[in-house]
């Protein structure tokens, strides 16, 4: 709030016409907070200020007008402010901006949507030039490197740091309970949860992913006899629906509410005195931001309570709570500005206006995160949106931006113009369904489409708390009915994954080998120490390495603690190697902590398998043709325009479903493997979800050793990984062999074998 | 249900006067009657039928990404219609067939039909060449092709009629909806689906979507299910659905 009152001075000695501050959220949810807080003192002093907000939620009659007839304070998103960018009124509507306030400055840092919003105002200063900037975060570690990377290169910055308040008041749950050796949802909590909310105003109740709150909301509610008005709120739900709990929680309605990163950033409403956080969260800023949320008054100490949710989260909470305690948040080394965002920006600036390729070199290279951008970039960039930059045959007849006569860029065909604005943004969403009440009833939320199309009639699932039946898919919305049913089939859509934080990682490691281990509570102890008599405590000097038969598979559980996308990683390199030598491997899974690898052989030497040269060497080769690299240049194609997200309307209009990236990917790599994105995509990769340098990392520290213990069954430590989900299939010789059993089988029961 | 199948292979007689490479190469088809007449399913999506020394591919839609440049400003990779015509290269080199027969959608729009470079036309007319060659009209190419060999709206042989989409009329092979299925465990691949009256063909060009054979367009034709014979594995999958 305190970033407006600068424009709320100013507009009220000097009354000027069109659009004067531009707020910036990464959360829709947080521009709608804004504005209910902005316009009390605004209404109560009868000041002639407009604020609206725009967002995807805005009407398009108050979109459109918008454009015509600015508000004096804009509320909106890096997307949606993009899209404004890319009309040919731009100019006109942002040549009064005076000042741009970047709200939770880190979590857009974080992602490429603040590559996105860096070039964005880059374009905005460019029309206002007198523009300031202002950003604001509570939970930054380098306050310097972040002031660098918004301000306009070479300006000036100041950094001011707020009086910090007393330190938060924050403990982890210690539940009569059992706490299990695995799963996710803390459902063995509840009744402890349950008192916890009688004690408080409004609880707030945290998990890491949708279908965790879901389930977890079902079992609260059933649990809740004294009927305590609680309440669910997360993405997949419908915006009627959030805002409905918003509003009773403003009102003061609610006791709890059940919820997930969509109420993560900093929304401060009503008397929330308690935060509880279910799941390990995965990274320390995170876990501060929530706490946060509680007591916002000054000097009050907020106060959050983490349950752990299996017992190796016993462990990453109390790593993560002697983290806060030493204010040790987690640093990121943040990269060089994306090329497959440029390229995006590029196109969006060719909507709005034609342009000069120097000048628009200038305009990007003033943006924080492509200072450092060479004139050769940009103009890959450059060529790859006006002609696909391809090597052996380019559309010269069919360029998307062609250079007039004084040299300027623009689109050839106006009309490609839609499908750019339909296409910007940087967020991969999966694709959703709409689930609705059977006849005309109202909508409960969205579902992922892979989900609904692995339903079929009659299958029950959680959504918005309530168990609901699907009956059919009509004109891609998900038609349900209400369900008796006491126990659905899960809803499985899927939540944000976040990987464990190198920090967080030794802390753990640490604990788990601390002699006394004097922090953990009783069970734990127990849980440890059964480990070490059935097999050993992972180290940090080196890798334990488990072998154990499980369902009829060979199992193997790496513990190298190097977080889930190095994990991951290691999962494909070492099944890769597998597949080489005929080990026969079906599948892996991945956390932050261990790779489970299973398949039909049994493996013995693997130390010739987890050789850092070996790995090393194979990184190149392998990265070329697995899922990961697939998946990333899904989204590098997405987001530099190659390929277009699915459109529910397009996927309405053709009949044939789109065909699958993974072709083009393919296609690339054997005709023109030096291809612009085929390079974003490996550099992307390779920093990102591959994350080689936790492997390195890991290899650095043991050296080589390897623990490798044959167990009869799966180990404590082991359990957790059997149910975890995301399991990442092999196909290679192990699973054709199996798909040919398996038709022969089919054919069988048909009596045709 | 009740199929007539062979199962392949060595106790099948048709192939005894095939030189022994040669068989071991169409051996990775998966053989099936429609009419009386032998078909073999190839792995690469292309139907083999030796009474006729036939082969037939379906929608192999060349020039799509010429004509989404053209209408859409979207560039894909331009290079679908080299490898779609390389491949079928490589089915026409194993079978060297006396007839050729493109299902349909052979081009994805008329105008793709002139957008083949230099190299793409040299190619197609090598395979051409020494070869009676049918386009089948379809719905992305209903008028007749201007490139060298005749267009039909069907073509009738060995008992059984070739055409773009299915008709009621029994013993058709057809193509147009780009049929798709999978093993339970498995991944969704191009798939011949057909019973004991009709057989669809897999889309054979490279820049081509699926229907999964469960969508009710493809049921229709199937009411009381079939064979699906997956493509693109170690070799060709039968599967009922």
């Amino acid at each position: 709030m305190a970033g407006f009152l600068p424009t709320l001075a100013a507009l009220l000695h000097n009354k000027q016409n069109g659009l004067h501050t531009v707020y910036v959220s990464p959360l829709k949810a947080l521009t709608a907070d804004i504005q209910r807080n902005l316009l009390k003192p605004i209404e109560f002093l009868g000041l002639d200020i407009r604020v609206e907000d725009r967002t995807g939620d805005t009407s398009q009659t108050t979109k459109r007008r918008q454009r015509v007839d600015p508000p004096h304070i804009l509320l909106t998103t890096p997307e949606s402010l993009a899209l404004l960018l890319s009309y040919e009124e731009a100019p006109k509507i942002f040549a009064t901006v005076r000042r741009v306030i970047i709200d939770e400055a880190h979590a857009l840092s974080e992602s490429k949507r603040g590559d996105q919003l860096m070039l964005a105002l880059s374009r905005l200063q460019a029309i206002s030039p007198q523009m300031s900037r202002i950003a604001l975060s509570a939970t930054v570690d380098q306050p310097e490197a972040l002031a660098a990377e918004i301000a306009p290169s070479p300006a000036q910055t100041k950094v001011i740091f707020a009086d910090p308040g007393p330190p938060p008041d924050i403990r982890m749950l210690t539940s009569e309970n059992r706490v299990p050796w695995s799963g996710g949802g803390g459902r063995y909590a509840i009744p402890d949860i349950l008192d916890e909310i009688r004690r408080h105003q409004t609880t707030l109740i945290f998990h890491n992913t949708r279908a965790q709150a879901e389930i977890f909301f079902h079992h609260l509610w059933m649990a809740n006899e004294d009927d305590l008005p609680i309440g669910i709120h997360h993405g997949s739900l419908s915006k009627t629906a959030r805002a409905k709990v918003e509003q009773a929680m403003v009102n003061g309605h609610m006791r709890a509410i059940v919820c997930t990163g969509t109420l993560d950033l900093g929304i401060d409403w009503g008397n929330v005195d308690l935060v509880i956080q279910v799941g390990a969260p995965k990274n320390i800023k995170r876990l501060v931001q929530r706490i946060g949320r509680a007591n916002h008054r000054y000097n009050a100490p907020s106060k959050a309570i983490i349950v752990p949710a299996n017992q190796f989260e016993v462990v990453e909470c109390i790593a993560a709570l002697d983290a806060v305690r030493d204010s040790a948040l987690d640093g990121t080394a943040k990269a060089a500005g994306p090329l497959d965002v440029l390229c995006q920006h590029i196109l969006v600036r060719a909507c709005s206006s034609p342009f000069d390729a120097n000048d628009l070199f200038e305009e990007v290279t003033t943006a924080g995160p492509y200072k450092g951008l060479d004139r050769k970039a940009f103009d890959d960039c450059l060529n790859f949106c006006a002609t696909g930059g391809y090597a052996l045959r380019a559309y010269d007849k069919w360029k998307r931006l062609r250079q007039d006569d004084h040299g300027n860029w623009s689109l050839r065909d106006p009309r490609t113009a839609a499908i750019i604005r339909m296409n910007i943004g940087t967020i991969q969403d999966t694709d959703t369904l709409k689930v609705k009440m059977r006849g005309g009833g109202k909508l409960l939320g969205e579902v992922e489409e892979a989900f609904a199309a692995s339903l079929t009639p009659g299958d029950t699932f959680l959504i918005g708390g309530k168990i609901v039946r699907y009956d059919a898919l009509k004109e891609l919305t998900v038609q349900v009915s209400r369900s008796a049913s006491k126990s659905p089939k899960v809803a499985v859509f899927n939540g944000t994954k976040f990987a464990t934080s190198l920090q967080l990682s030794e802390r753990i490691l640490k604990i788990l080998n601390d002699p006394e281990r004097a922090d953990l509570p009783e069970k734990s102890k127990e849980w440890l120490n059964l480990q070490t008599q059935f097999s050993k405590i992972p180290q940090a000097a080196e890798l334990l390495v488990e072998s154990f038969e499980h369902d009829g598979r060979q199992h193997n559980c790496l513990y190298g603690f190097a977080g889930r996308n190095a994990q991951q990683t290691l999962g494909l390199l070492l099944t890769h190697r597998m597949e080489r030598t005929g080990l026969a491997p079906l599948g892996f899974v991945a956390t932050d902590y261990a790779t489970l690898i299973w398949g039909l052989d049994r493996v013995e030497d693997w130390s010739n398998l987890l050789s850092d040269t070996n790995l090393r060497s194979d990184l190149e080769g392998w990265l070329a043709g697995n899922t990961v690299m697939k998946r990333t240049f899904r989204s590098v194609a997405t987001i530099s325009g190659l390929i277009e997200r699915n459109s529910p309307q397009q996927r309405k209009s053709g009949k044939q479903a789109t065909f699958s990236s993974d072709i083009l990917y393919d296609t690339l790599r054997k005709y023109d493997p030096e291809h612009l994105l085929l390079r974003m995509t490996r550099s992307e990769a390779i920093a990102g979800l591959v994350d080689f340098g936790r492997i390195e990392e890991m290899l650095d520290r043991t050296k080589g050793a390897i623990r490798h213990m044959h167990l009869e069954r799966v180990s404590p430590l082991a359990a957790p990984l059997l149910l975890e989900a995301g399991k990442i299939p092999i196909h290679g010789e192990g699973r054709a062999r199996l798909e040919e059993r398996e038709a022969e089988k089919l054919l069988r029961a048909a009596g045709l074998g | 249900m009740k199929l007539k199948n062979s199962f392949v292979r060595q106790d099948s007689d048709d192939d005894n006067d095939l030189d022994e490479p040669m068989r071991s190469k169409i051996m990775t088809g998966y053989r099936f009657q429609l009419n009386d007449t032998l078909l073999e399913a190839q792995n690469s999506g292309a139907l083999w039928v030796e009474r006729s020394q036939l082969l037939c591919v379906s929608d192999l839609h060349l020039g799509k990404s010429d004509r989404l440049a053209r209408n859409r400003g979207v560039l894909l990779p331009p290079y679908e219609t080299m490898e779609t015509l390389s491949r079928l290269a490589d089915a026409i080199t194993l079978f060297d067939p006396k007839i050729v027969v493109c299902l349909g959608d052979s081009f994805d729009d008329p105008l793709a039909e002139n957008s083949l470079s230099e190299t793409e036309r040299d190619t197609l007319a090598t395979l051409q060449a020494g070869r009676e060659w049918i386009w089948i009209a379809g719905n992305h190419d209903p008028a007749p092709v201007s490139v060298a060999g005749q267009s039909k709206i069907a073509y009738s042989t060995s008992g059984l009629t070739f055409r773009h989409e299915a008709t009621d009329n029994s013993f058709e092979i057809s193509g147009h909806f780009h049929p798709k299925h999978k093993v339970p465990s498995g991944r969704l691949r191009p798939a011949f689906i057909h019973d004991t009256t009709r057989l669809i063909m897999p889309a054979f060009g490279l820049y081509t979507g699926g229907l999964p054979v469960k969508a009710p367009e493809l049921q229709k034709w199937f009411p009381s299910g079939g064979i699906a014979v997956l493509c693109g594995g170690s070799r060709p999958l039968p599967v009922p659905f």
